[in-house]
C-alpha cells in the first residue's frame, strides 16, 4: 500500500509510552520548542508508574548520611556486576537533581519535621560501601509513582505536549540505512490507522510482565515496544533477568512496597519465626530483592509457608502502630484490605515472590540511543531510535534491581533521551522518505486479525503461554524444566496462525489490541527461554539450580536475543565508570 | 452469577441494549473486573471496557454497578444482588459499551490549571515545606482522574459544560492548598463563576463514591470560604 493512503502526521519527534520515561522525555522536548507527538495506548496517568509504591532513590542525606558514591556503589552489588558502571554513575549521580526537579515541578513529596523530603530506607541500601543501613528512598507516603506521574502529566499540560491518547503503536517504520523515522499507529476509537512520521523515534513502553501468569503489573504492560524492535530485526538485552518481587499478594499479585519492611515490617514463616537472618544476616529483611524472594521460596519449598496450601509467608507490619500505618503506607493498607482481607493494623500480610520488574530489554547507551551489534564491529546506534524506562536495558539495574531505583531510572534517562534528541534534530534536519513497505507489513499485522476462520482463541493461548513461563521460568531454573518450557512455548506459537477473532469491528475493539499485544508477549516469552536456557550460571534473579555459582570468567557478559533463528551474541559489562574507579566484581552477600 | 450488562455497539447502527450473562465463577475473593474478564475471555470477546492497573490505582474502570459508581476492580463480587447489573458512568457520551467519553472531563481537569504555579528562581536544593503544610494536600492529591465522583454529581448532570465537576474542583483546591504554589488569587479568581464552582450544592455524592475515600465537597467547600474571606 502507498503510505500516502493512510492519514499521516509529521512531528520532530514521536513517543510511544505515557508513563514516567515518557512524559519527562515529552517535556524535555516541548520546553525546547520541538514539535512532539505522544502516543499513549492508555490515558497517560493510567500507566503503570502508576502503581510504584515506595519512592525513588537519590544521595540526598536528609536523613543519613550519604553520597551518590554509595548509592552507586549499591546499584552495582545490586545488579550482580551485570550493570554498566559508566551508565550507573550517570544515574547516581544525576539522582538528587533528578528529585529536586520533581519537587520543584510540585510533586508532592512527604516531608520530614525540617520541611526536607521524607527518606526510608530500602532494600540493598548501605552506608560507605557495604557498611550500616542507608536511608536513601524518597517517598510521597507510599504512592509514589502516583504523584510522579500525574506531576510529569500535569507538567506536560502546562507545556502543552500533543497527546495521542488511546492510541496504540504498531510497528517502527525503518529504512533501508537503518534509520527509524516513526511509528505506524492505530487510534483505538476509530480502529483506523494512522502513519506518525518523526525524525526520532522514542520508545517508553514500560515492561512485559504479562508474560508471567502471576505478575504485580497492570494488563496493558505487554511489552509493545519490545515486540516492535525484534520485528524490526533488532536485539533484546538480558532477557533472562526478570525480577520477582519477594511481596506480591498470592494469586492476586498485587505489589506490597518494600517501603513495608522499610518502615520495620518483618517477614515471618509458619512457625513463627522471622527468617531473614538465616539468609542475610546483615540486611536481614531489607537484603536484596533477588535474595529476599529467594529466601521466601526456600521456606515455602521446605513446607514452612503460610495458610492451607503453605504458599505464602508472612509480613507482619503490626507493631509500628496504627497511627503511622496510616500516614505511611495508606495504599498498602488498602491493597491489602482489599485484596489479602487483612487489615496490616491488626494481622499480618501473605505475601509470595511475584514477577515485577524486566531487568533486561531494548539495548541503549546512556543517552537513550537504541544501540545494535553491526556486523562484526562494535555497536552502533540505530540513527533515530531511541528507549528509555522500562523497556530499555541501559543496563543500570544489570542481574537485579534495587527498589527507588525505577523511578530514578524513568526521570534520569527520559531527561537524558530527550536532551539527546534535541541534538540529533539539530544534526538531521531533513526529513528522509518514508519506504512504503514497511507501513505495508505493519498494516498487514493489523489485517491479519480480519481473518475469520481459526480455531484458537487469543486469551487461551494467552493464558497457555503465561503458564508455561510462570511453571518454567521462575524463580528458580534448571536446564530441564527451561528445555520443557521452550518446547511447550513453541506448540503453542505455532498454534498462534489459527488463532482469528470473533470480534471484528473497527471502533474501540479490545480484542483485537489484546490479539496485537499476544505477539508482542509471545516473542518477549521466547527470548526469555532462549537467553535464560543459554546463561549456564546463576545471577541475580536469574538462578539456575544446576548452576548455582556464579561464573565471571564466562558470564560476566550482556546476552543479546536476535528473533531471526533465535541468535544469541554477547557483549560485554561496561566496568569502567564514567571518572570514578571500576567496582571490581566481588562476593555479594548481605 | 448472572449479569446484566450495557451494550453499545456504534457500528451496528442499533440503539443501545441490556445483555445477560451468566458466568460460572466463584464468588470469593473476586472483584466485578474479574468476572469482565471471564466474561470477555470466555463468552463474548466483543464486551468492551477498560482496564489497566487492577488493583484501584490507576483510575480506567469506573463503571455503574447495580446504581452505584465504583471501579470494577476494587469492587468485590460478593454480597451484589443478582443480576449484577453493570452500566457506563453515567451522563458521558458512550463510545461502545462501558467506555465513555472521557474528553469533557478531562477538558475540566486542565481548565483548572492542575500544576504547581512558582516563578520564584528555583533553589539549588528542594524548597521546604512544613509537614503540616504538606498534610493540607492530603486528601487531594490522591485523585485517580477515575470519574467516578463528576459523573454522580447531578449538577455535572445538568450542567456538564459549565460546572466543572468535583473531580475538577478537588484538583484546583490541591494546588491552592500547596504553599509552595503562588496563583492562589488567579486561581480564586478563574473559580469564582457562577457555573464553574457555585453549581455545587453539597449534594455529597462525590463523598460516597470516591473510591480513595476522597471528599471533593469539602475542598470545594473550602475553596467557597477562602473566596468570602477574600471579598472582606
Amino acid at each position: 500500500m502507498n503510505p500516502a493512503r493512510i492519514p499521516k502526521r509529521t512531528f520532530d519527534a514521536v513517543i510511544v509510552g505515557g508513563g514516567g520515561a515518557g512524559l519527562r522525555a515529552a517535556l524535555q522536548l516541548s520546553q525546547a520548542n520541538l514539535k512532539v507527538g505522544l502516543l499513549s495506548k492508555v490515558f497517560p496517568t493510567r500507566s503503570h508508574t502508576v502503581s510504584a509504591q515506595g519512592g525513588i532513590t537519590a544521595a540526598l542525606a536528609n536523613v543519613s548520611e550519604d553520597n551518590w558514591h554509595w548509592h552507586m556503589y549499591d546499584t552495582v552489588k545490586g545488579s550482580d556486576y551485570l550493570g554498566d558502571q559508566d551508565a550507573i554513575e550517570f544515574m547516581c549521580r544525576n539522582a538528587p537533581a533528578a528529585v529536586y526537579e520533581l519537587e520543584h515541578m510540585g510533586l508532592p513529596f512527604s516531608r520530614l519535621d525540617n520541611g526536607k523530603i521524607y527518606q526510608r530506607p530500602f532494600g540493598g541500601q548501605s552506608k560507605n560501601y557495604g557498611g550500616e543501613q542507608a536511608i536513601r528512598t524518597c517517598a510521597a507516603a507510599d504512592r509514589t509513582g502516583h504523584a510522579l506521574l500525574h506531576t510529569l502529566y500535569q507538567r506536560n499540560i502546562a507545556a502543552r505536549t500533543q497527546f495521542f491518547e488511546e492510541y496504540f503503536a504498531l510497528d517502527l517504520v525503518r529504512d533501508d540505512e537503518g534509520y527509524v523515522l516513526g511509528v505506524v499507529g492505530l487510534e483505538i476509537e476509530t480502529g483506523e490507522p494512522c502513519l506518525f512520521e518523526a525524525r526520532a523515534t522514542l520508545l517508553a513502553t514500560g515492561g512485559a510482565c504479562r508474560i508471567f501468569r502471576h505478575s504485580t503489573n497492570a494488563h496493558i504492560n505487554t511489552g509493545d515496544g519490545l515486540g516492535m524492535v525484534l520485528r524490526a530485526g533488532l536485539p533484546l538485552e538480558d532477557m533472562e533477568f526478570w525480577q520477582f518481587h519477594p511481596t506480591g499478594i498470592p494469586e492476586v499479585g498485587s505489589l506490597i512496597s518494600e517501603g513495608v519492611r522499610g518502615e520495620g515490617g518483618i517477614l515471618y514463616n509458619k512457625d513463627g519465626e522471622a527468617f531473614m537472618p538465616r539468609y542475610a544476616p546483615n540486611a536481614k529483611d531489607l537484603a536484596s530483592r533477588d535474595v529476599v524472594a529467594r529466601a521466601i521460596a526456600q521456606e515455602i519449598r521446605a513446607g514452612r509457608g503460610c495458610g492451607p496450601h503453605g504458599d505464602y509467608v508472612h509480613l507482619d507490619i503490626r507493631k509500628l502502630g496504627a497511627e503511622k500505618i496510616k500516614a505511611r503506607l495508606p495504599g498498602i493498607r488498602e491493597l491489602s484490605m482489599q485484596f489479602a482481607g487483612a487489615d496490616p493494623i491488626d494481622a499480618p500480610i501473605p505475601v509470595t515472590p511475584t514477577a515485577h520488574y524486566m531487568m533486561g530489554g531494548i539495548p541503549t547507551n546512556l543517552h537513550g540511543q537504541v544501540v545494535t551489534p553491526v556486523r562484526t564491529g562494535p555497536e552502533e546506534a540505530v540513527p533515530g531510535l531511541y528507549a528509555m524506562g522500562e523497556c530499555a536495558c541501559v543496563s543500570v539495574h544489570g542481574a537485579n534491581r534495587l527498589g527507588g531505583n525505577s523511578l530514578l531510572d524513568l526521570v534520569v534517562f527520559g531527561r537524558a533521551a530527550g536532551q539527546h534528541v534535541i541534538d540529533y534534530l539539530r544534526d538531521n534536519p531533513i526529513p528522509r522518505p518514508l519506504p512504503g513497505e514497511q507501513v505495508d507489513k505493519a498494516l498487514a499485522r493489523l489485517a491479519r486479525w480480519d481473518r475469520k476462520q481459526g480455531s484458537e482463541t487469543v486469551a487461551g493461548l494467552r493464558l497457555e503461554m503465561q503458564k508455561i513461563m510462570q511453571d518454567h521460568c521462575g524463580v528458580y531454573r534448571t536446564e530441564a524444566l527451561l528445555k520443557e518450557g521452550l518446547e511447550q512455548l513453541d506448540k503453542v506459537e505455532a498454534r498462534l496462525p489459527d488463532a482469528a477473532l470473533a470480534d471484528h469491528s473497527r471502533m474501540f475493539n479490545t480484542a483485537r489490541l489484546e490479539a496485537l499485544e499476544l505477539d508482542n508477549l509471545m516473542g518477549i516469552a521466547r527470548a526469555t527461554l532462549v537467553s535464560a536456557l543459554a546463561r549456564t550460571e546463576s545471577r541475580g534473579a536469574h538462578t539456575r539450580e544446576d548452576h548455582p555459582k556464579r561464573d565471571d570468567d564466562r558470564w560476566l557478559r550482556h546476552t543479546l536475543y536476535f528473533r531471526e533463528n533465535d541468535t544469541l551474541d554477547y557483549k560485554p559489562v561496561r566496568l569502567k565508570p564514567l571518572t570514578v574507579e571500576t567496582f571490581q566484581p566481588k562476593e555479594r552477600t548481605y | 452469577m448472572r449479569f446484566r450488562i450495557y451494550r453499545y455497539d456504534p457500528e451496528s447502527g442499533n440503539a443501545p441494549r441490556m445483555q445477560d450473562y451468566d458466568l460460572a465463577m466463584d464468588p470469593a475473593g473476586k472483584k466485578v473486573l474479574d468476572a469482565l474478564i471471564a466474561i470477555k475471555d470466555t463468552l463474548d470477546e466483543s464486551l468492551a471496557f477498560r482496564r489497566s492497573c487492577r488493583e484501584g490505582v490507576c483510575g480506567s474502570d469506573g463503571v455503574n454497578v447495580n446504581g452505584t459508581n465504583v471501579l470494577a476492580c476494587i469492587t468485590a463480587l460478593e454480597g451484589l444482588k443478582e443480576p449484577i447489573e453493570i452500566r457506563p458512568l453515567p451522563r458521558l457520551g458512550v463510545i461502545r459499551d462501558l467506555i465513555v467519553d472521557m474528553a469533557q472531563f478531562y477538558q475540566h481537569y486542565r481548565a483548572v490549571k492542575p500544576y504547581l504555579i512558582n516563578l520564584d528562581p528555583e533553589p539549588e536544593n528542594e524548597r521546604l515545606q512544613a509537614p503540616e503544610d504538606r498534610a493540607e494536600l492530603d486528601g487531594l492529591w490522591e485523585c485517580i482522574l477515575c470519574g467516578c465522583c463528576t459523573t454522580s454529581c447531578p449538577s455535572f448532570w445538568w450542567n456538564p459544560d459549565k460546572f466543572l465537576g468535583p473531580a475538577a474542583l478537588l484538583q484546583g483546591y490541591r494546588f491552592i492548598a500547596d504553599t509552595r504554589d503562588q496563583a492562589t488569587n488567579e486561581r480564586l479568581d478563574f473559580l469564582e463563576d457562577p457555573y464553574r464552582l457555585f453549581r455545587c450544592h453539597g449534594i455529597m455524592n462525590c463523598v460516597e463514591v470516591c473510591p480513595k475515600g476522597l471528599n471533593p465537597t469539602q475542598a470545594i467547600g473550602k475553596i467557597k470560604s477562602l473566596l468570602v474571606k477574600r471579598a472582606l
